[in-house]
């Protein structure tokens, strides 16, 4: 659609403007000076530099949990877009079972996400929870607090149950703006189900996917609360994220100048990637218009 | 749903009739085994509320032995647990109040007109939506400390804006793009001022995308942990920092902590039916 010039409409933004810088701008600037400045208590700063950064990027602590996130963000994507996908294709498309799917699907999406913790965490063990309690019969060694691998593992699918239903929903919504003719030319091209899928489903789905995978990073790459509850980042420092992290550096241990550095560099990381995301996104929007 | 999914297999691709029977089936059992997966955690939270602490660590059992009700009265009774509820609703009710309000302007703005910096801005907006919260959980704890909002509704209600009112503001520009701008027109040729239309003609109009922008905000905030933990203490502590606290406590009752879970559940669960055929568009920010 043709839009207007109309240099008065910052009016109508200027609320927004306004909220947000306080919600924002100022916290961030908060970070900012953290960042650049060392304190010896009493409220007294001092210009450091770049001392922090130089810190951090030398800290294996950073690097380590860079990795772990990194890992764990892989992973999930790796798990949840083709998953998603392939829930998608298989729900029905009419019918009085559209919404029940709909709406089952959805509820892991709207449970608190400490609830999601709580829910896993009772779930996961061994003496009363109906998956650890399984496991324990089956006479396979699990323990979510305790084993390296076990803790990973439930963290996974963790998140792909609160998770899967987001892109699938996605999906869905791509599939069904497909219209029916370009299915019957395919059926008298006699094309294959994953010929109809290749060129036919999948392209249509770019666009939402490209927005699930951008929702999916960004919201995993600060998860927080599901492993704090479950796992609390341990056993010792394996599940111990981004997030998690910079909440023990700046609000357990008080390391304003470390936490601040950390933060702007988490954030950038965060933004970067989310840029490319967009971009792809605007592209593809106008390419359909 | 062998029903739902045998009415769609005639305008469907596969060829021969003994094939359609085939997918059909694999349809509703993929479809049966995914809803399984996700329903099963939650059927144990619910299968735990209603058993008695020592049911629940004395028997394992599929289903509860003696269903009670305990659990749920417990926490109805107990002010410290439901004023949790209490708490997290005025915030959650205020932020999604303040996000809609603000956001409602600016959404027409952004669909309407093209102005300076506009692009730029409508994405600065995403990135706060993007912005990790523990980034900005120290920072918001001194803010709000500095001007004496701290442990108060409004506190947290305002920070949740961090990431509800560029949500707020997508959704809606996702749902404006969607009405002709010869109604705008129209209207002011009719003699209606800007804000005579927008609150008569326009808001009707969009009515299930303020709808829609009003559940998501009510959502986010709601589900939120890290920062309203951090801004609350006594006064305003919202309900999931009272499952946490309970989580740490030495003797944890856990028939009580899966009975508050549940009842996190109740209000989205409550309100998802009359959203359903908008959950996509609003989780990808009016963008589908």
């Amino acid at each position: 659609m043709e839009k207007t010039p109309n240099q008065k409409a910052w009016l109508l933004v200027l609320p927004v403007l306004v909220l947000v810088c306080f919600s924002a701008i100022i916290p961030l600037m908060t970070v900012v000076n953290y960042a650049f400045q060392d304190s010896f208590g009493n409220n007294q700063f001092f210009w450091a530099g770049l001392m922090w950064f130089e810190d951090l990027l030398a800290s294996d602590r950073m690097w380590n949990a860079l990795g772990r996130q990194v890992v764990f963000t892989g992973i999930i994507l790796a798990i949840q877009v083709p998953l998603g996908v392939f829930v998608a294709l298989h729900m029905p498309k009419k019918g009085p079972w559209v919404s029940v799917c709909l709406v089952l699907m959805a509820l892991p999406l709207l449970i608190p996400w400490n609830v999601v913790g709580t829910i896993w965490q009772i779930f996961g063990r061994v003496d009363i929870g109906l998956l650890g309690y399984t496991f324990d019969k089956l006479g396979i060694p699990y323990n979510y607090t305790q084993d390296f691998f076990s803790a990973w593992a439930t963290l996974i699918v963790m998140d792909v149950w609160h998770w899967t239903s987001l892109v699938a929903l996605l999906a869905y919504a791509g599939l069904k703006s497909i219209p029916d003719a370009y299915y019957q030319a395919a059926r008298i091209d006699q094309a294959s189900r994953w010929k109809v899928f290749r060129y036919i489903e999948l392209p249509k789905m770019a666009g939402v996917l490209t927005i699930a995978i951008l929702l999916r990073f960004m919201d995993s790459f600060k998860i927080y609360t599901e492993p704090f509850v479950v796992t609390g980042g341990g056993p010792g420092n394996a599940t111990t994220f981004l997030s998690i992290d910079l909440v023990k550096m700046a609000l357990g241990q008080f390391d304003l100048g470390p936490a601040g550095a950390f933060s702007l560099m988490y954030f950038l990381v965060i933004l970067a990637v989310s840029w490319v995301f967009y971009t792809v996104m605007v592209n593809l929007e106008k390419r359909e218009s | 749903m062998a029903e739902a999914t045998a009415t769609r297999i005639p305008e469907n691709l596969t060829a021969g009739g003994r094939r359609k029977r085939v997918r059909v089936n694999g349809s509703a059992v993929v479809m049966t085994a995914y809803l399984v997966f996700l329903m099963l955690p939650i059927y144990w939270l619910l299968n735990m509320s209603l058993k008695t602490n020592t049911e629940i660590l004395s028997t394992f059992s599929l289903w509860p032995q003696n269903p009670t009700l305990a659990n749920y009265a417990t926490i109805l009774t107990d002010p410290s647990w439901y004023m949790g509820y209490v708490n997290s609703l005025i915030y959650v009710g205020l932020n999604t109040v303040i996000s809609v309000t603000v956001a409602l302007p600016a959404a027409y703005a952004f669909s309407r007109y093209s102005f300076l910096g506009d692009k730029h801005l409508f994405f600065w907006l995403l990135t706060n939506r993007m912005a990790p919260p523990a980034v900005f959980a120290l920072p918001f704890f001194q803010l709000y400390s500095s001007v004496g909002l701290f442990d108060t509704h409004i506190a947290v209600a305002l920070a949740h804006c961090l990431f509800n009112v560029p949500l707020a503001v997508w959704i809606l520009e996702g749902f404006m793009r969607g009405v002709p701008r010869e109604i705008d027109e129209t209207a002011y040729i009719d003699g209606y001022s800007f804000p005579r239309f927008f609150v008569k003609i326009f808001m009707p109009l969009i009515a299930s995308g303020i709808g829609v922008a009003a559940f998501f905000c009510f959502m986010f905030s709601w589900v939120e942990l890290l920062l309203s933990r951090t801004l609350t203490s006594v006064e305003a502590k919202p309900i999931a920092a009272t499952m946490t606290r309970t989580v740490s406590a030495s003797g944890l009752d856990w028939g009580v902590l899966a009975a508050a879970g549940v009842l996190t559940i109740v209000p989205g669960a409550l309100v998802i039916w009359f959203v359903r055929n908008y959950i996509a568009k609003g989780f990808a920010l009016g963008r589908v």
